[in-house]
């Protein structure tokens, strides 16, 4: 078997030493900030970006993706104990979860909670195995012009998932796009937007657009309303959840896994709209339809089994296509090509340690973080009592640092300052940072093979509805636009994502 | 439908159009080319010009429909305090040196919140001032000079 060959090499890599020990530096850290509020995982992936610089490309690619998908389980911690939701995943998890925890019944919501998020990301990981390759293989045929297609698609529909209006979304990808644009023209040489200064030459650098949207804008944020946040913890105890308990989420487990590795693939909020589907599955089908929402165990565990089954699966298309499908996902991009990687089809072939070293790593890093929320969950519930005082000068000063350390140069540092204003005023009007990160990092690409496929067909525009792939996918692009301007189904839309705040 | 007057879609519509006809018009200063082989002025006229065009949909819709958002208080002093910070922590990082642009720019930050009192706010930078120094310098290795050309020593 193929598969078992690559697998074996996969773990031969991810059960290296300094492997296995930065896989639990991420995941450790991915659970503290999940759990803390006030920081999420774009925010930090960003700040430790540089310092993975020095690292193996391997090594660093598994530590970044343990932040992301163990903030995942974090969310879910301050969900259930503190209402407080770390992740916008994790939001409707504190429907129930919270409940049960008043109820006195915290232990086996966390139990239900971290057991579901480990079978489903041991699932999806095997999903992401299975699926991966075939799919490399059709994206190495796609030309120039069917790229275009394919990326102009992928920001369509990560707008057509995430929440907010879809106006707003828009622009801010366009405004993402054009801040894309700064520095040197790939073609030409010349220098765009760079008012002279040698720093911008190279254009702006992604991980300050990121922490100043992630970063400084959430601090911003959080300063507004100027009130002690006083969580209340109460003691966990009878972690083990009891028999009927175990009955109980078996069958939410499995599905929650079903549509989270399905759902986790689209671009844009694959994860959130993963949780919210799956619960509002649950509730559906559900014989005890009048507990959802007083601390019923299937709200618990089916939509946590799905937004970890997502956060494994949305490494599908960064890894085959090259496409990231959050902001982690975009700054991982950016990880790969610190190394001299170009992330897409060629890296499965190319470096094939690297590819199923990090997919063998998200089954220890899925075991670990098992072993890390359960018997360990109240080191976690006593980090929520740092008070917001000690984290947010600690998040501005790693911030700082962090930015620094991309190029030692002063101008990153600035940037965040920019990025947060212009973020913290966007958001504040109500657009999602997201959809600019991802214009951002992938309007380069969109450029370069517009031009590039506008050469090779001699000026020819039409190449892009004459290639069937090409053509395809921009049917796809409009259909998902129209979808998203169509007020009936936004309607629905709102719906989904009225209780995601 | 009734009318309802959007503030924060207008500002959010003036920042797009604002952005956007700035990279248009930068853009305008540099070889257009032709669709065939396009210059590098061609994507981002394009893209400044659809930024802009958005941005007065969202003006339009926020006069005729806007969405009812509470744009909230604005902590003014947050702002100001983490600007100077950042600025601070980048203008000395290389003059000064890490220890004592690390413990100013988390000093400083301190301040954006009210409650933290200056012991506290001592106490704080302190703490971190360590916790970096250690966690960058000394555990990555970070080729920072911890005291810069600007100290005497």
């Amino acid at each position: 078997m193929e598969l078992l060959d690559n697998l074996a090499l996969g773990f031969s890599t991810a059960l290296l030493i300094q492997n296995i020990l930065y896989c639990f530096v991420g995941v450790l850290l991915g659970t503290a900030v999940g759990v803390l509020p006030g920081i999420g995982p774009t925010a930090t992936v960003a700040m430790l970006l540089p310092i993975t610089f020095s690292f193996e490309p391997v090594t660093a690619l598994i530590m970044l993706a343990g932040i992301y998908y163990g903030a995942q389980y974090g969310g879910s911690t301050t969900a259930i104990l503190i209402n407080l939701p770390g992740e916008s995943s994790a939001a409707v998890t504190a429907l129930d979860g919270h409940e049960m925890a008043r109820q006195g019944r915290a232990g086996p919501a966390l139990a239900a909670a971290a057991i579901g998020s480990f079978i489903a990301g041991t699932v999806a990981t095997v999903v992401l195995a299975v699926a991966a390759p075939p799919l490399a293989s059709i994206a190495l045929e796609f030309g120039p012009a069917d790229y275009f297609s394919l990326v102009l698609f992928g920001l369509i529909v990560s707008i057509a998932l995430a929440r907010g209006a879809p106006l707003k979304a828009l622009a801010m990808i366009a405004l993402g796009v054009a801040f894309g644009t700064v520095g040197q023209d790939i073609y030409t040489g010349t220098p765009r937007f760079v008012f002279d200064q040698r720093e911008l030459y190279g254009g702006i650098d992604f991980v300050s657009v990121a922490v100043g949207m992630f970063g400084v804008a959430e601090i911003l944020r959080n300063l507004e309303n100027d009130q002690t946040r006083t969580a209340i913890v109460s003691k966990v105890k009878n972690l083990w959840p009891t028999r009927e308990d175990r009955r109980r989420i078996v069958g939410p487990i499995a599905r929650g896994t079903g549509l989270g590795a399905a759902l986790g693939v689209l671009p844009g909020g694959g994860h959130v709209l993963a949780s919210f589907t799956s619960y509002a599955v649950e509730k559906r089908i559900s014989k005890r339809r009048k507990e959802f929402g007083h601390g019923a165990i299937e709200g618990v565990a089916g939509p946590e089994s799905a937004n970890n089954a997502a956060a494994q699966t949305s490494f599908i298309p960064l890894l085959t296509l090259g496409l990231p499908a959050h902001p982690v996902m975009a700054l991982m991009i950016g990880a790969f090509i610190v190394h001299g990687i170009t992330p897409g089809p060629n890296v499965i072939t190319d470096e094939p340690a690297l590819f199923w070293g990090l997919i063998a790593s998200m089954w220890i890093g899925n075991a670990l973080l098992l072993l890390l929320n359960l018997p360990l969950i109240g080191i976690w519930v006593r980090m929520l009592r740092i008070p917001y005082e000690v984290l947010f000068p600690m998040i501005m000063l790693f911030a700082a640092i962090g930015t620094y350390s991309l190029g030692f140069n002063a101008f990153d540092v600035y940037a965040i300052v920019f990025f947060g204003i212009l973020g913290y005023i966007l958001i504040k009007c109500g657009c999602e940072p997201a959809p600019l990160l991802l214009g951002f990092v992938l309007g380069p690409l969109l450029e370069e093979n517009l031009r590039r496929a506008l050469i090779i067909s001699r000026g020819d525009a039409t190449v892009f509805l004459t290639r069937p792939i090409s053509a395809a996918l921009l049917a796809l692009a409009a259909v998902a636009l129209a979808l998203t301007v169509l007020p009936a189904i936004r309607k629905r839309r709102e719906v989904v994502f009225a209780e995601d705040e | 439908m009734e009318r309802r007057r959007s503030f924060p879609d207008l500002l959010a519509g003036g920042v797009f159009v604002l952005i956007g006809g700035a990279f248009a018009v930068g853009s305008l200063s540099y070889e257009m080319g032709t669709p065939l082989r396009m210059g590098p002025g061609y994507f981002p006229l394009v893209v400044g010009g659809i930024v802009a065009a958005l941005g007065l949909g969202i003006i339009v819709k926020g006069l005729i429909a806007g969405e009812d958002i509470t744009f909230g208080t604005i902590p003014w002093r947050a702002i100001a305090v983490i600007v100077l910070a950042v600025v601070f922590f980048g203008f000395t990082v290389r003059r000064l040196g890490f220890v004592p642009t690390s413990a100013v720019t988390a000093l400083l930050t301190t301040f954006a919140s009210p409650r933290v009192r200056p012991l506290m706010a001592v106490a704080i930078a302190a703490g971190l001032t360590m916790a970096s120094t250690l966690i960058f310098v000394v555990g990555l290795q970070l080729r920072i000079p911890l005291f810069g050309p600007w100290l005497p020593f």
